[in-house]
């Protein structure tokens, strides 16, 4: 028998049939659904008069526009609230095995509800009309994003046509240090591969540093897996994978749950499985990160300064970076701790569960936000998030911090609902992408930890996690 | 889906890599529950000088000058030369969709983010990748003469300069028939439903927690 890859196993266990030419229909078991990717969908479902394949394949909630405070005031931009009352009515009409709607307990963002409820589960195909998708690979499925036709496809034929991606093993050994997470693992390796590193590609991470990762932090790296250009991100089975998901709502029980975990045990690259890729970090090599610049590639270690783009050999690095510099307002060789922030933000489908949470109110425990920070929002990835963190007292923490604690939801990530930067102001945010206007038009976002992120709030300015006390 | 057989189109050159679907497309305009209408919007942040919201008049917004879509010589562009990575970031099709409302029918890069390129064709867009030498060239040719158009033949896979020099372009047989032919993809995969019926009880038997 051939050696095979995690990704190898997982697609070709998924093949309905194969053309000539290498393109596929490839079967999908969970399809996640939420407001912004979708009406599109289903109104062309309703035009050619098609019924959903398989409703039992749909969980849904409404995540990217709900507001994160005063929910007794319902969303107040109409065309946000038509997004989400078209949602209501088009899961009403089509069915779903779940749908957390717009204040319910477990509503939030969908990356954070399929796993926190058991929906996602090891071997599945995983899609959803969101980039983001690729965080479920951390439960060793095959999880990526794909826009609102496919949607509509996948709805319509519980298929997509695809064709078999590369695959890159990204392997970090070793152990990470004090103060190093997930976050600055992932930002490591994107400042490493670039963000067309992983173009083509779908990408296993392994190595000792990655098996010692928490689930959790599996899902912020596999999250971030399309900042590195791969739409897909994958951590193999192991027993934590189990341990995290047994006894969730969806996952199987009694004697299924054993069968299912005997076959869990195979999703896991074979022994001498060849990649067409590899690509080696040293977990010892790798600091706390904050990006410098609009794309997550322009990132360096928290102890490094601004890069000067006239050091840069290649004529369009050495335009991008000169741009990127004018945008954020930056000087080239300011050293990154001294740059100020206006607005710290600690949520998003990266960094917005539970551990995240409890890291960040470890490092503010006991102090307050720096007088020159206008705002810190910290806003949950769930409703169960949030409550579990209120059970713990994180929110008070936060709250005497001077910090806002707010209701779940994609919220400043990508600032479609009312939480967002003003022109110039400088963020530290825990979220995905520091892209121009990506929080707001004329926005500075520096993606960082949410470790440094409060440390950041409270000091008013980028620090070392390792040195702050 | 409009059908792509054959273009002879006039190229708008933008010089700059990474271009992300956030640029193409900004947030505020992803509220709307249609597939149309956001062309005007192309590039929001880029191409006016205000801030935009949906539901503007964009016929009455002040033009950014110096944009690439803005200047006289890329009126009426067809075919967008881009760097590497174009349409890395957000997978939202609403990018595509703004692309081909404002009037590109193709695009020529390096390289283009996995998502992005996906969804061109789904919607009748053609995305053509070239090594970055010739990209090169053609921004040196597109610099160089203003008018200056490609004829891109789908059925051969070549593209044409207008100095008669030829590039060929890869795609799948299957996108390419989709192209060529206008296919609507749904209804080609419906043709295929016993097999789809037929994969699905063998994995209900296999793996029944995943039909719970």
């Amino acid at each position: 028998m051939s050696c095979k890859t995690l990704y190898d196993k997982l697609w070709e266990s998924h093949i309905v049939r194969q053309e000539a030419d290498g393109t596929c229909l490839i079967y999908i078991d969970r399809h996640l659904v939420h407001e912004v990717t979708s009406p599109q969908a289903f109104e062309g479902l309703k035009l050619a008069g098609r019924q959903l394949w398989r409703k039992s394949s749909i969980v849904s909630t409404a995540d990217h526009n709900t507001p994160t405070n005063e929910w007794d005031k319902g969303i107040q931009d109409p065309i946000s609230r038509t997004q989400v009352e078209t949602l209501d009515a088009n899961i009403k009409e089509f069915g779903a095995l779940a749908y957390f709607p717009f204040k319910d307990i477990k509503q939030g963002i969908v990356h954070v509800v399929g796993p926190e409820n058991g929906a996602t589960l090891p071997g599945m195909t995983v899609v959803c009309g969101d980039s983001h998708t690729s965080t479920h690979g951390a439960f060793a499925a095959l999880a990526h994003g794909i826009g609102t036709s496919e949607v509509e496809h996948v709805m319509a034929t519980q298929t997509l046509v695809a064709k078999k991606s590369k695959a890159m093993l990204v392997r970090v050994d070793g152990e990470l240090g004090f103060g190093v997470t997930a976050k600055d693992v992932a930002l490591a390796i994107i400042g490493k591969i670039g963000t067309a590193g992983g173009t083509g590609y779908a990408i296993e991470f392994g190595g000792s540093a990655i098996r010692s990762l928490s689930i959790e932090g599996r899902m912020t790296l596999c999250n971030m897996a399309i900042e590195g250009g791969a739409r897909a991100g994958m951590v193999a089975f192991d027993e934590k994978t189990a341990e995290y998901l047994k006894g969730r709502e969806f996952a199987p029980k009694g004697e299924l749950w054993d069968k299912a975990v005997a076959y869990w045990n195979t999703l896991v690259s074979d022994e001498g499985a060849q990649f067409d890729a590899v690509v080696e970090l040293k977990a010892e090599d790798i600091a706390p990160q904050v990006t410098w610049g609009t794309s997550p590639e322009q990132v360096l270690p928290v102890t490094a300064v601004v890069p000067d783009p006239a050091e840069q050999a290649d004529p369009v690095k050495q335009g991008s970076y000169a741009r990127a510099l004018q945008y954020m307002g930056l000087q080239a060789n300011t050293p990154i701790t001294s740059i100020p922030v206006d607005k710290v933000f600690i949520g998003s489908c990266t960094n917005s569960r539970i551990e995240d949470l409890r890291a960040a109110a470890g490092v503010v425990k006991g102090k307050k936000k720096a007088d020159s920070v206008k705002q810190v929002l910290i806003v949950p990835g769930s409703g169960l998030v949030k409550r579990q963190a209120e059970e713990e007292g994180l929110d008070k923490i936060f709250i005497e911090a001077g910090f806002e604690w707010r209701e779940p939801g994609c919220s400043m990530c990508l600032a479609m609902n009312a939480d967002r930067l003003e022109p110039g102001e400088r963020c530290a945010s825990t979220s995905n992408r520091n892209f121009e206007g990506r929080q707001g038009q004329g926005g500075r976002t520096h993606l960082v930890s949410p470790e440094m992120a409060a440390a950041a709030a409270i000091a008013g300015h980028f620090v070392d996690i390792r040195t702050f006390a | 889906m409009k059908a792509f057989t054959q273009l002879d189109g006039l190229v708008c050159a933008m010089d700059r890599a990474n271009v992300d679907t956030d640029a193409i497309i900004p947030k505020q305009f992803l509220k709307s529950i249609k597939r149309s209408g956001f062309g005007p919007n192309l590039f929001d942040e880029w191409r006016y000088l205000d801030h935009g919201e949906p539901g503007m008049d964009n016929s009455q917004r002040p033009l950014n000058p110096d944009f690439e879509l803005n200047l006289p010589r890329y009126q009426g562009a067809q075919i967008l030369l881009a760097r590497d990575n174009f349409g890395c970031g957000s997978s939202r099709e609403h990018a595509p969709w703004a692309i081909e409302d404002f009037g590109f029918r193709a695009l020529i890069a390096p390289s283009f983010a996995d998502i992005f390129f996906n969804n061109c064709f789904k919607n009748g867009l053609l995305p053509i990748v070239q090594p970055a030498d010739v990209v090169d060239q053609l921004f040196r040719e597109a610099a160089a003469c203003e008018g200056y158009r490609l004829n891109i033949d789908l059925a051969s896979q070549t593209i044409t300069t207008p100095s008669g020099q030829v590039f060929s372009f890869e795609i799948t047989e299957h996108r390419k028939a989709c192209l060529l032919n206008g296919w609507d993809e749904i209804g080609l995969t419906l043709r295929h439903a016993d097999e789809i019926r037929a994969f699905e009880e063998k994995r209900k038997l296999e793996q029944p927690w995943l039909f719970a």
